[in-house]
């Protein structure tokens, strides 16, 4: 069975306490705020005023710039206030408050169930739609969708990759999304790759979850989708990273950075992503809605909740038994590459994949002892870098020498970190040294 | 006999052609040096600190040697006195400045401003800022894990474990800058330094509006502009929410001090003027130290 | 809030492995070969390696708690390998003084010196050692304490280095391998039971605090060095010169547990390999043509000094550099 070259962690998986839960519609939120900056790039450029009525799917946020997405109101109601408000880590940020009134769609979006299959656009009218959709990875990244489509010139694609990964621990959003949306996604699939030109596509999943695998091949049996292939993967974190899930597939290494992943020809999208390509290119439903699964050891029921963007954080953990009467550290996406959140009353976004809620002792780190040279953060490195040396790098500052040590390879996938026996926070000190040497060449470059 | 004379005879062939090597490598590899930088370097402290903005004492002397124009250049260590002593040694103006000193303006002691969370992560000042707020509410105040700390080398700042703040020995500062760049939330400054340690300044750097500046902490600056009204030197500007004095300008008067409803104005080393008639003078002069803040 | 809400950068799981967990699963792999010793060399076995241990704890104590004023670092139970490593080191007849001074280089020398743990450039156990085999030549040579167990001719009062060295290519016909693999042989009080140490390793490695490299490394180029000289010999000695080689001696204790030592080995597996090969290759080298019988301290030693230059030569393969298929 087939997995990434080099590095790598097995992390207990903790999927059991989600997975088996069927997604579940949330209520609708009272209010929403709506962030401008959902994804990488340039933040949206609001285009709704206090007092103005919106309708649920209405364009509220346009696209500032290629690298940007557009951002679609979640809700219908008015428009409380355009203002700058605290996001998870409490840093302010531009975003819409509405409050809500019924939920009235806009007319265009087809909201029927049924499974529409044929598609008579061209490559350049399907990524126009998922631009006016706002797709963007729903994995976390969120890279906009339709920039990631848009083949460079002079490039191929030659094989589409899906993501159904999902090695993230506690995470079930995409299993259960294979699962129950398992056609949406194979009309997807069929979508994306008549978008970027290719007759191949591989749906990679990791053998834990042997029954989204069987279901998908059964359904492509059943609806004759042709060039689209499951391919089972060894259990193996960070088998969903982009560069390594593409080794894993094709065998092929994306080359460091500025390479991207065209340059082996390969495209890859996220499984909840292609279900969204499918209801914005099929059903003109733009990006309002997503499956965000609310799980931890110690919360009462955890649950996979199709929430609207904007629902406060609270609500979903509210919809899933409160926090527990422990020490807590609540995270929006999984234990590896999650984010801690500081407030909760702040939105689910477009790249929320779950919340997951650490409790008890594992909340809290435990005191890190002096390195031993045990040399677990080197074997466990999926990038090829010494996590020990550059962090102690960027710990004293050493910026060229790490840049020389490839700093800006790291994928903060938290291996290192993780096998660490000393308990260094290896990570926290990389991720700097990443930033702030990304910083560096590009005022380099900028002056040249 | 015969070895004794081969043997000589050996190495003094040795020995010359060694020499003769010797010669061409250091022919071929010398550096061209302009002598007057050695000189200069000894007059530098030679604390190798990079106040400078230079890699060290060195690299600041061969720039005094070679620039024409030495205003711009400034040793913050060695002060008004040596650069003077190096200027009149290269027949060169000397730069202007007065002494400094480093200020950290922040005033959300814990007791001010509540912590919300508590950091896991990475004892650092720029880990933690990267990643989110902080544990109070304001994402502009003193995070308290001592980036200044780990790049003073005088030992002249440290933070106070009471406030969770860090705070500057004005006595072993020698103003070179280094803290200024280590903080990543841009508090600390280089005021100019008055007799005594003296000083008047805005310790809170939050452009947060009023309203939520009050919520994160009682002791920041809500941008009233009551002391950009009052101040007679017109030191005092407000911009984006958020009060700031010109040290340059700043002639201590104090008047903006007792304006300023939420204490955010810190008057050091002096007693605070007597308050407006109505209110006795009495309250504030028994907390007075010559040291210590004495206004919050 | 009650309850503390906290806030860190990813990740916020941490695998199972401690250093704490290492230091023990060490601790446990050698308890095979300790059982061998002491049912070989009796009960002072047992009382040698307490002193070790004991001492080299309350140095390590004492010098982290008086002199670094750090955190106290003896609940890592490193300072308890190291004096279980010492011990192994020694032979059984040994006074317990100079175990206490060789515990007093290994630890304040050879580690504290250094900053503690994961500093030092040498291994800790084998400073130790080789200053007390330097400072103690006859007494760390002195093997003729009385055997509890085995016949007789095994422990002649010369470890079979000694014997090799002495009379040649003689030792190896009269050597009994089955003897030697099950510890039945003259030598330091670790070294001897081959089959125990194996199956200290197979459980290191089954735990993953070791990894392959460098044991096999150390061992294969014994065995192929072992082997050219057995070519030259002619007859069976092609094979039974390896097999001597490896189960002689420190050979076994110093690859499996004193060259995988983690502060003073490589980084990379690539690393591991060379620096297995150059300690294999020393190691016979002096077993050969050195003065003493036994070189694999001295090998390692000499290795370990090499290891930053390793590490910076054999870095690990950047991904997206080379194509592995």
């Amino acid at each position: 069975m087939k997995t990434f070259p080099i590095g790598g962690i097995h992390p207990s998986d903790n999927k059991q306490w989600s997975k088996a839960k069927a997604i579940e519609v949330l209520d609708l939120p009272d209010q929403v705020t709506i962030p401008l900056a959902q994804h990488i790039g340039a933040p949206a450029t609001a285009k709704v005023a206090k007092g103005d009525k919106v309708l649920t799917g209405q364009l509220i946020g346009e696209a500032s710039s290629f690298m940007s997405a557009n951002i679609h109101s979640p809700i219908s109601g008015t428009v409380a206030s355009v203002d700058m408000l605290p996001n998870g880590q409490g840093l302010r940020q531009q975003m819409i408050t509405i409050k809500r009134e019924g939920d009235e769609w806009v007319d265009t979006i087809d909201r029927s169930e049924e499974l529409k299959r044929e598609c008579g656009l061209s490559s350049k009218e399907i990524i126009a739609k998922i631009k006016d959709a706002g797709v963007v990875g729903m994995g976390g990244a969120t890279f906009p969708t339709h920039v990631k489509l848009s083949i460079p010139d002079g490039c191929k694609a030659e094989i589409l990759i899906i993501n159904g990964v999902e090695c993230e621990p506690y995470l079930t959003s995409d299993y259960r999304t294979m699962l129950e949306l398992g056609e949406r996604m194979l009309v997807g699939v069929e979508i994306l790759m008549k978008a970027v030109g290719v007759d191949r596509a591989v749906i990679g999943v990791e053998n834990n979850k042997p029954d989204a695998i069987a279901h998908l091949r059964e359904l492509i049996a059943k609806g004759g989708y042709r060039g689209i292939e499951v391919m089972p993967l060894q259990l193996r974190y960070p088998q969903g990273g982009e560069k390594q899930l593409i080794a894993a597939v094709t065998g092929r290494q994306v080359p460091p950075p500025p390479a991207l992943p065209i340059h082996v020809g390969a495209v890859v999208c996220n499984a909840s992503t292609t279900v969204a390509v499918y209801e914005a290119v099929q059903k003109n439903k733009p990006l309002i809605e997503r499956v965000v699964t609310v799980t931890g050891k110690q919360i009462a029921e955890p649950r996979n909740l199709l929430t609207r963007m904007g629902t406060p954080v609270e609500k979903l953990i509210e919809r899933a038994g409160g926090l527990p009467d422990t020490d807590v550290k609540v995270l929006n996406g999984g234990p590896m590459m999650g984010r801690a959140m500081v407030n909760l009353s702040s939105p689910v976004t477009k790249g929320c994949s779950g919340l997951t809620v650490i409790s008890g002792d594992e909340a809290s780190r435990g005191e890190a002892s002096a390195c031993i040279k045990c040399g677990k953060c080197v074997s466990a490195c999926p990038m090829g870098l010494e996590p020990y040396l550059i962090s102690k790098m960027s710990r004293k500052k050493l910026w060229d020498a790490a840049e020389d040590h490839n700093v800006t390879d790291c994928i903060e996938c938290g291996c290192c970190s993780y096998s660490c026996p000393a308990n260094i926070p290896l990570l926290d000190y990389i991720r700097l040294g990443k930033q702030t040497v990304m910083g560096i060449i590009r005022a380099r470059a900028a002056k040249k | 006999m015969k070895v004794l004379i081969l043997t000589v005879l050996t190495l003094c062939v040795l020995g010359g052609l060694l020499a003769i090597v010797l010669y061409f490598v250091a022919r071929k590899f010398k550096v061209e040096e302009d002598p007057r930088i050695d000189d200069v370097e000894k007059m530098l402290p030679g604390a190798n600190c990079g106040g400078c903005g230079f890699a060290g004492c060195r690299a600041m002397a061969e720039a005094l040697v070679k620039q024409d124009d030495i205003s711009s250049l400034y040793c913050p260590v060695g002060g008004a006195d040596v650069m003077k002593g190096a200027a009149s040694y290269l027949g060169k103006a000397a730069p202007e400045k007065g002494p400094e000193v480093a200020t950290v303006r922040c005033g959300g002691v814990c007791s001010k401003r509540p912590k919300t969370n508590s950091f896991d992560g990475a004892k650092s000042c720029a880990v933690a800022s990267s990643l989110y707020v902080g544990e109070s509410a304001c994402s502009f105040g003193c995070l308290g894990y001592g980036d200044c700390v780990e790049v003073c080398q005088f030992g002249a700042i440290k933070v106070n474990p009471e406030t969770g703040i860090a705070e500057v020995d004005p006595d072993k500062c020698t103003a070179c800058g280094a803290c200024v760049k280590a903080c990543p939330k841009g508090l600390i400054e280089l005021r100019k330094k008055w007799p005594k340690d003296r000083a008047v300044y805005v310790a809170c750097r939050s452009k947060d509006k009023g309203a939520v500046v009050m919520k994160a902490c009682k002791a920041g600056c809500i941008g009233c502009g009551k002391c950009e009204k009052v101040c007679p030197f017109g030191a005092i500007t407000v911009e984006n929410n958020l009060a700031f004095i010109d040290s340059q300008k700043c002639k201590l008067c104090r008047k903006c001090v007792n304006e300023c409803p939420t204490g955010a104005i810190k008057l050091v080393g002096m007693e605070p003027l007597p308050k407006e008639p109505k209110t006795p003078a009495a309250k504030p002069a028994e907390k007075s130290d010559a040291k210590t803040e004495t206004k919050e | 809030m009650a309850n503390k809400f906290f806030v860190s950068p990813s990740p916020h799981v941490h695998g199972d492995t401690t250093t704490r967990g290492i230091m023990a699963d060490v601790i446990l792999a050698l308890i095979p070969a300790l059982v061998v010793s002491t049912w070989v060399f009796g009960f002072n076995v047992l009382l040698i390696t307490a002193v070790s241990i004991l001492s080299c704890v309350v140095f390590e104590y004492a010098i982290q708690r008086f002199m670094l004023r750090g955190r106290n670092t003896v609940g890592d139970l490193s300072a308890v390998v190291t004096g279980l490593l010492l011990a192994f080191n020694l032979p059984a007849g040994i006074d317990w003084w100079i175990v206490v001074i060789g515990a007093f280089v290994a630890i304040a020398i050879g580690k504290m010196t250094f900053g503690g743990l994961g500093k030092n450039p040498f291994n800790p156990a084998l400073t130790g050692r080789i200053f007390l085999l330097i400072a103690y030549p006859v007494q760390m040579t002195d093997f003729s304490v009385v055997p509890a167990h085995g016949s007789v001719d095994a422990f002649s009062g010369a470890t079979m280095l000694t014997q090799i060295k002495e009379s040649g290519m003689a030792a190896v016909d009269n050597a009994d391998f089955m003897q030697m693999l099950g510890g039945v042989m003259n030598g330091s009080m670790g070294e001897i039971g081959a089959l125990a140490l194996i199956l200290g390793g197979l459980y290191l490695l089954w735990r993953k605090v070791i990894s392959w490299h460098i044991p096999v490394a150390v061992l294969a180029t014994m065995a192929v060095f072992a082997a050219c000289m057995g070519l030259g010999e002619g007859g069976s000695l092609v094979y039974e010169l390896p097999l001597f080689h490896i189960l002689a001696g420190g050979a076994l204790l110093g690859a499996i547990y004193m060259a995988t030592d983690y502060s003073t080995s490589p980084m990379t597996h690539r690393g591991m390999l060379i620096y297995g090969v150059g300690v294999g290759a020393l190691t016979m080298i002096i077993r050969l043509w050195g003065a003493y019988p036994e070189g694999m301290s001295f090998a390692i030693f000499i290795m370990n000094a090499t290891v930053p230059l390793i590490n910076k030569y054999c870095r690990p393969v950047r991904f997206g550099v080379k194509h592995v298929k």
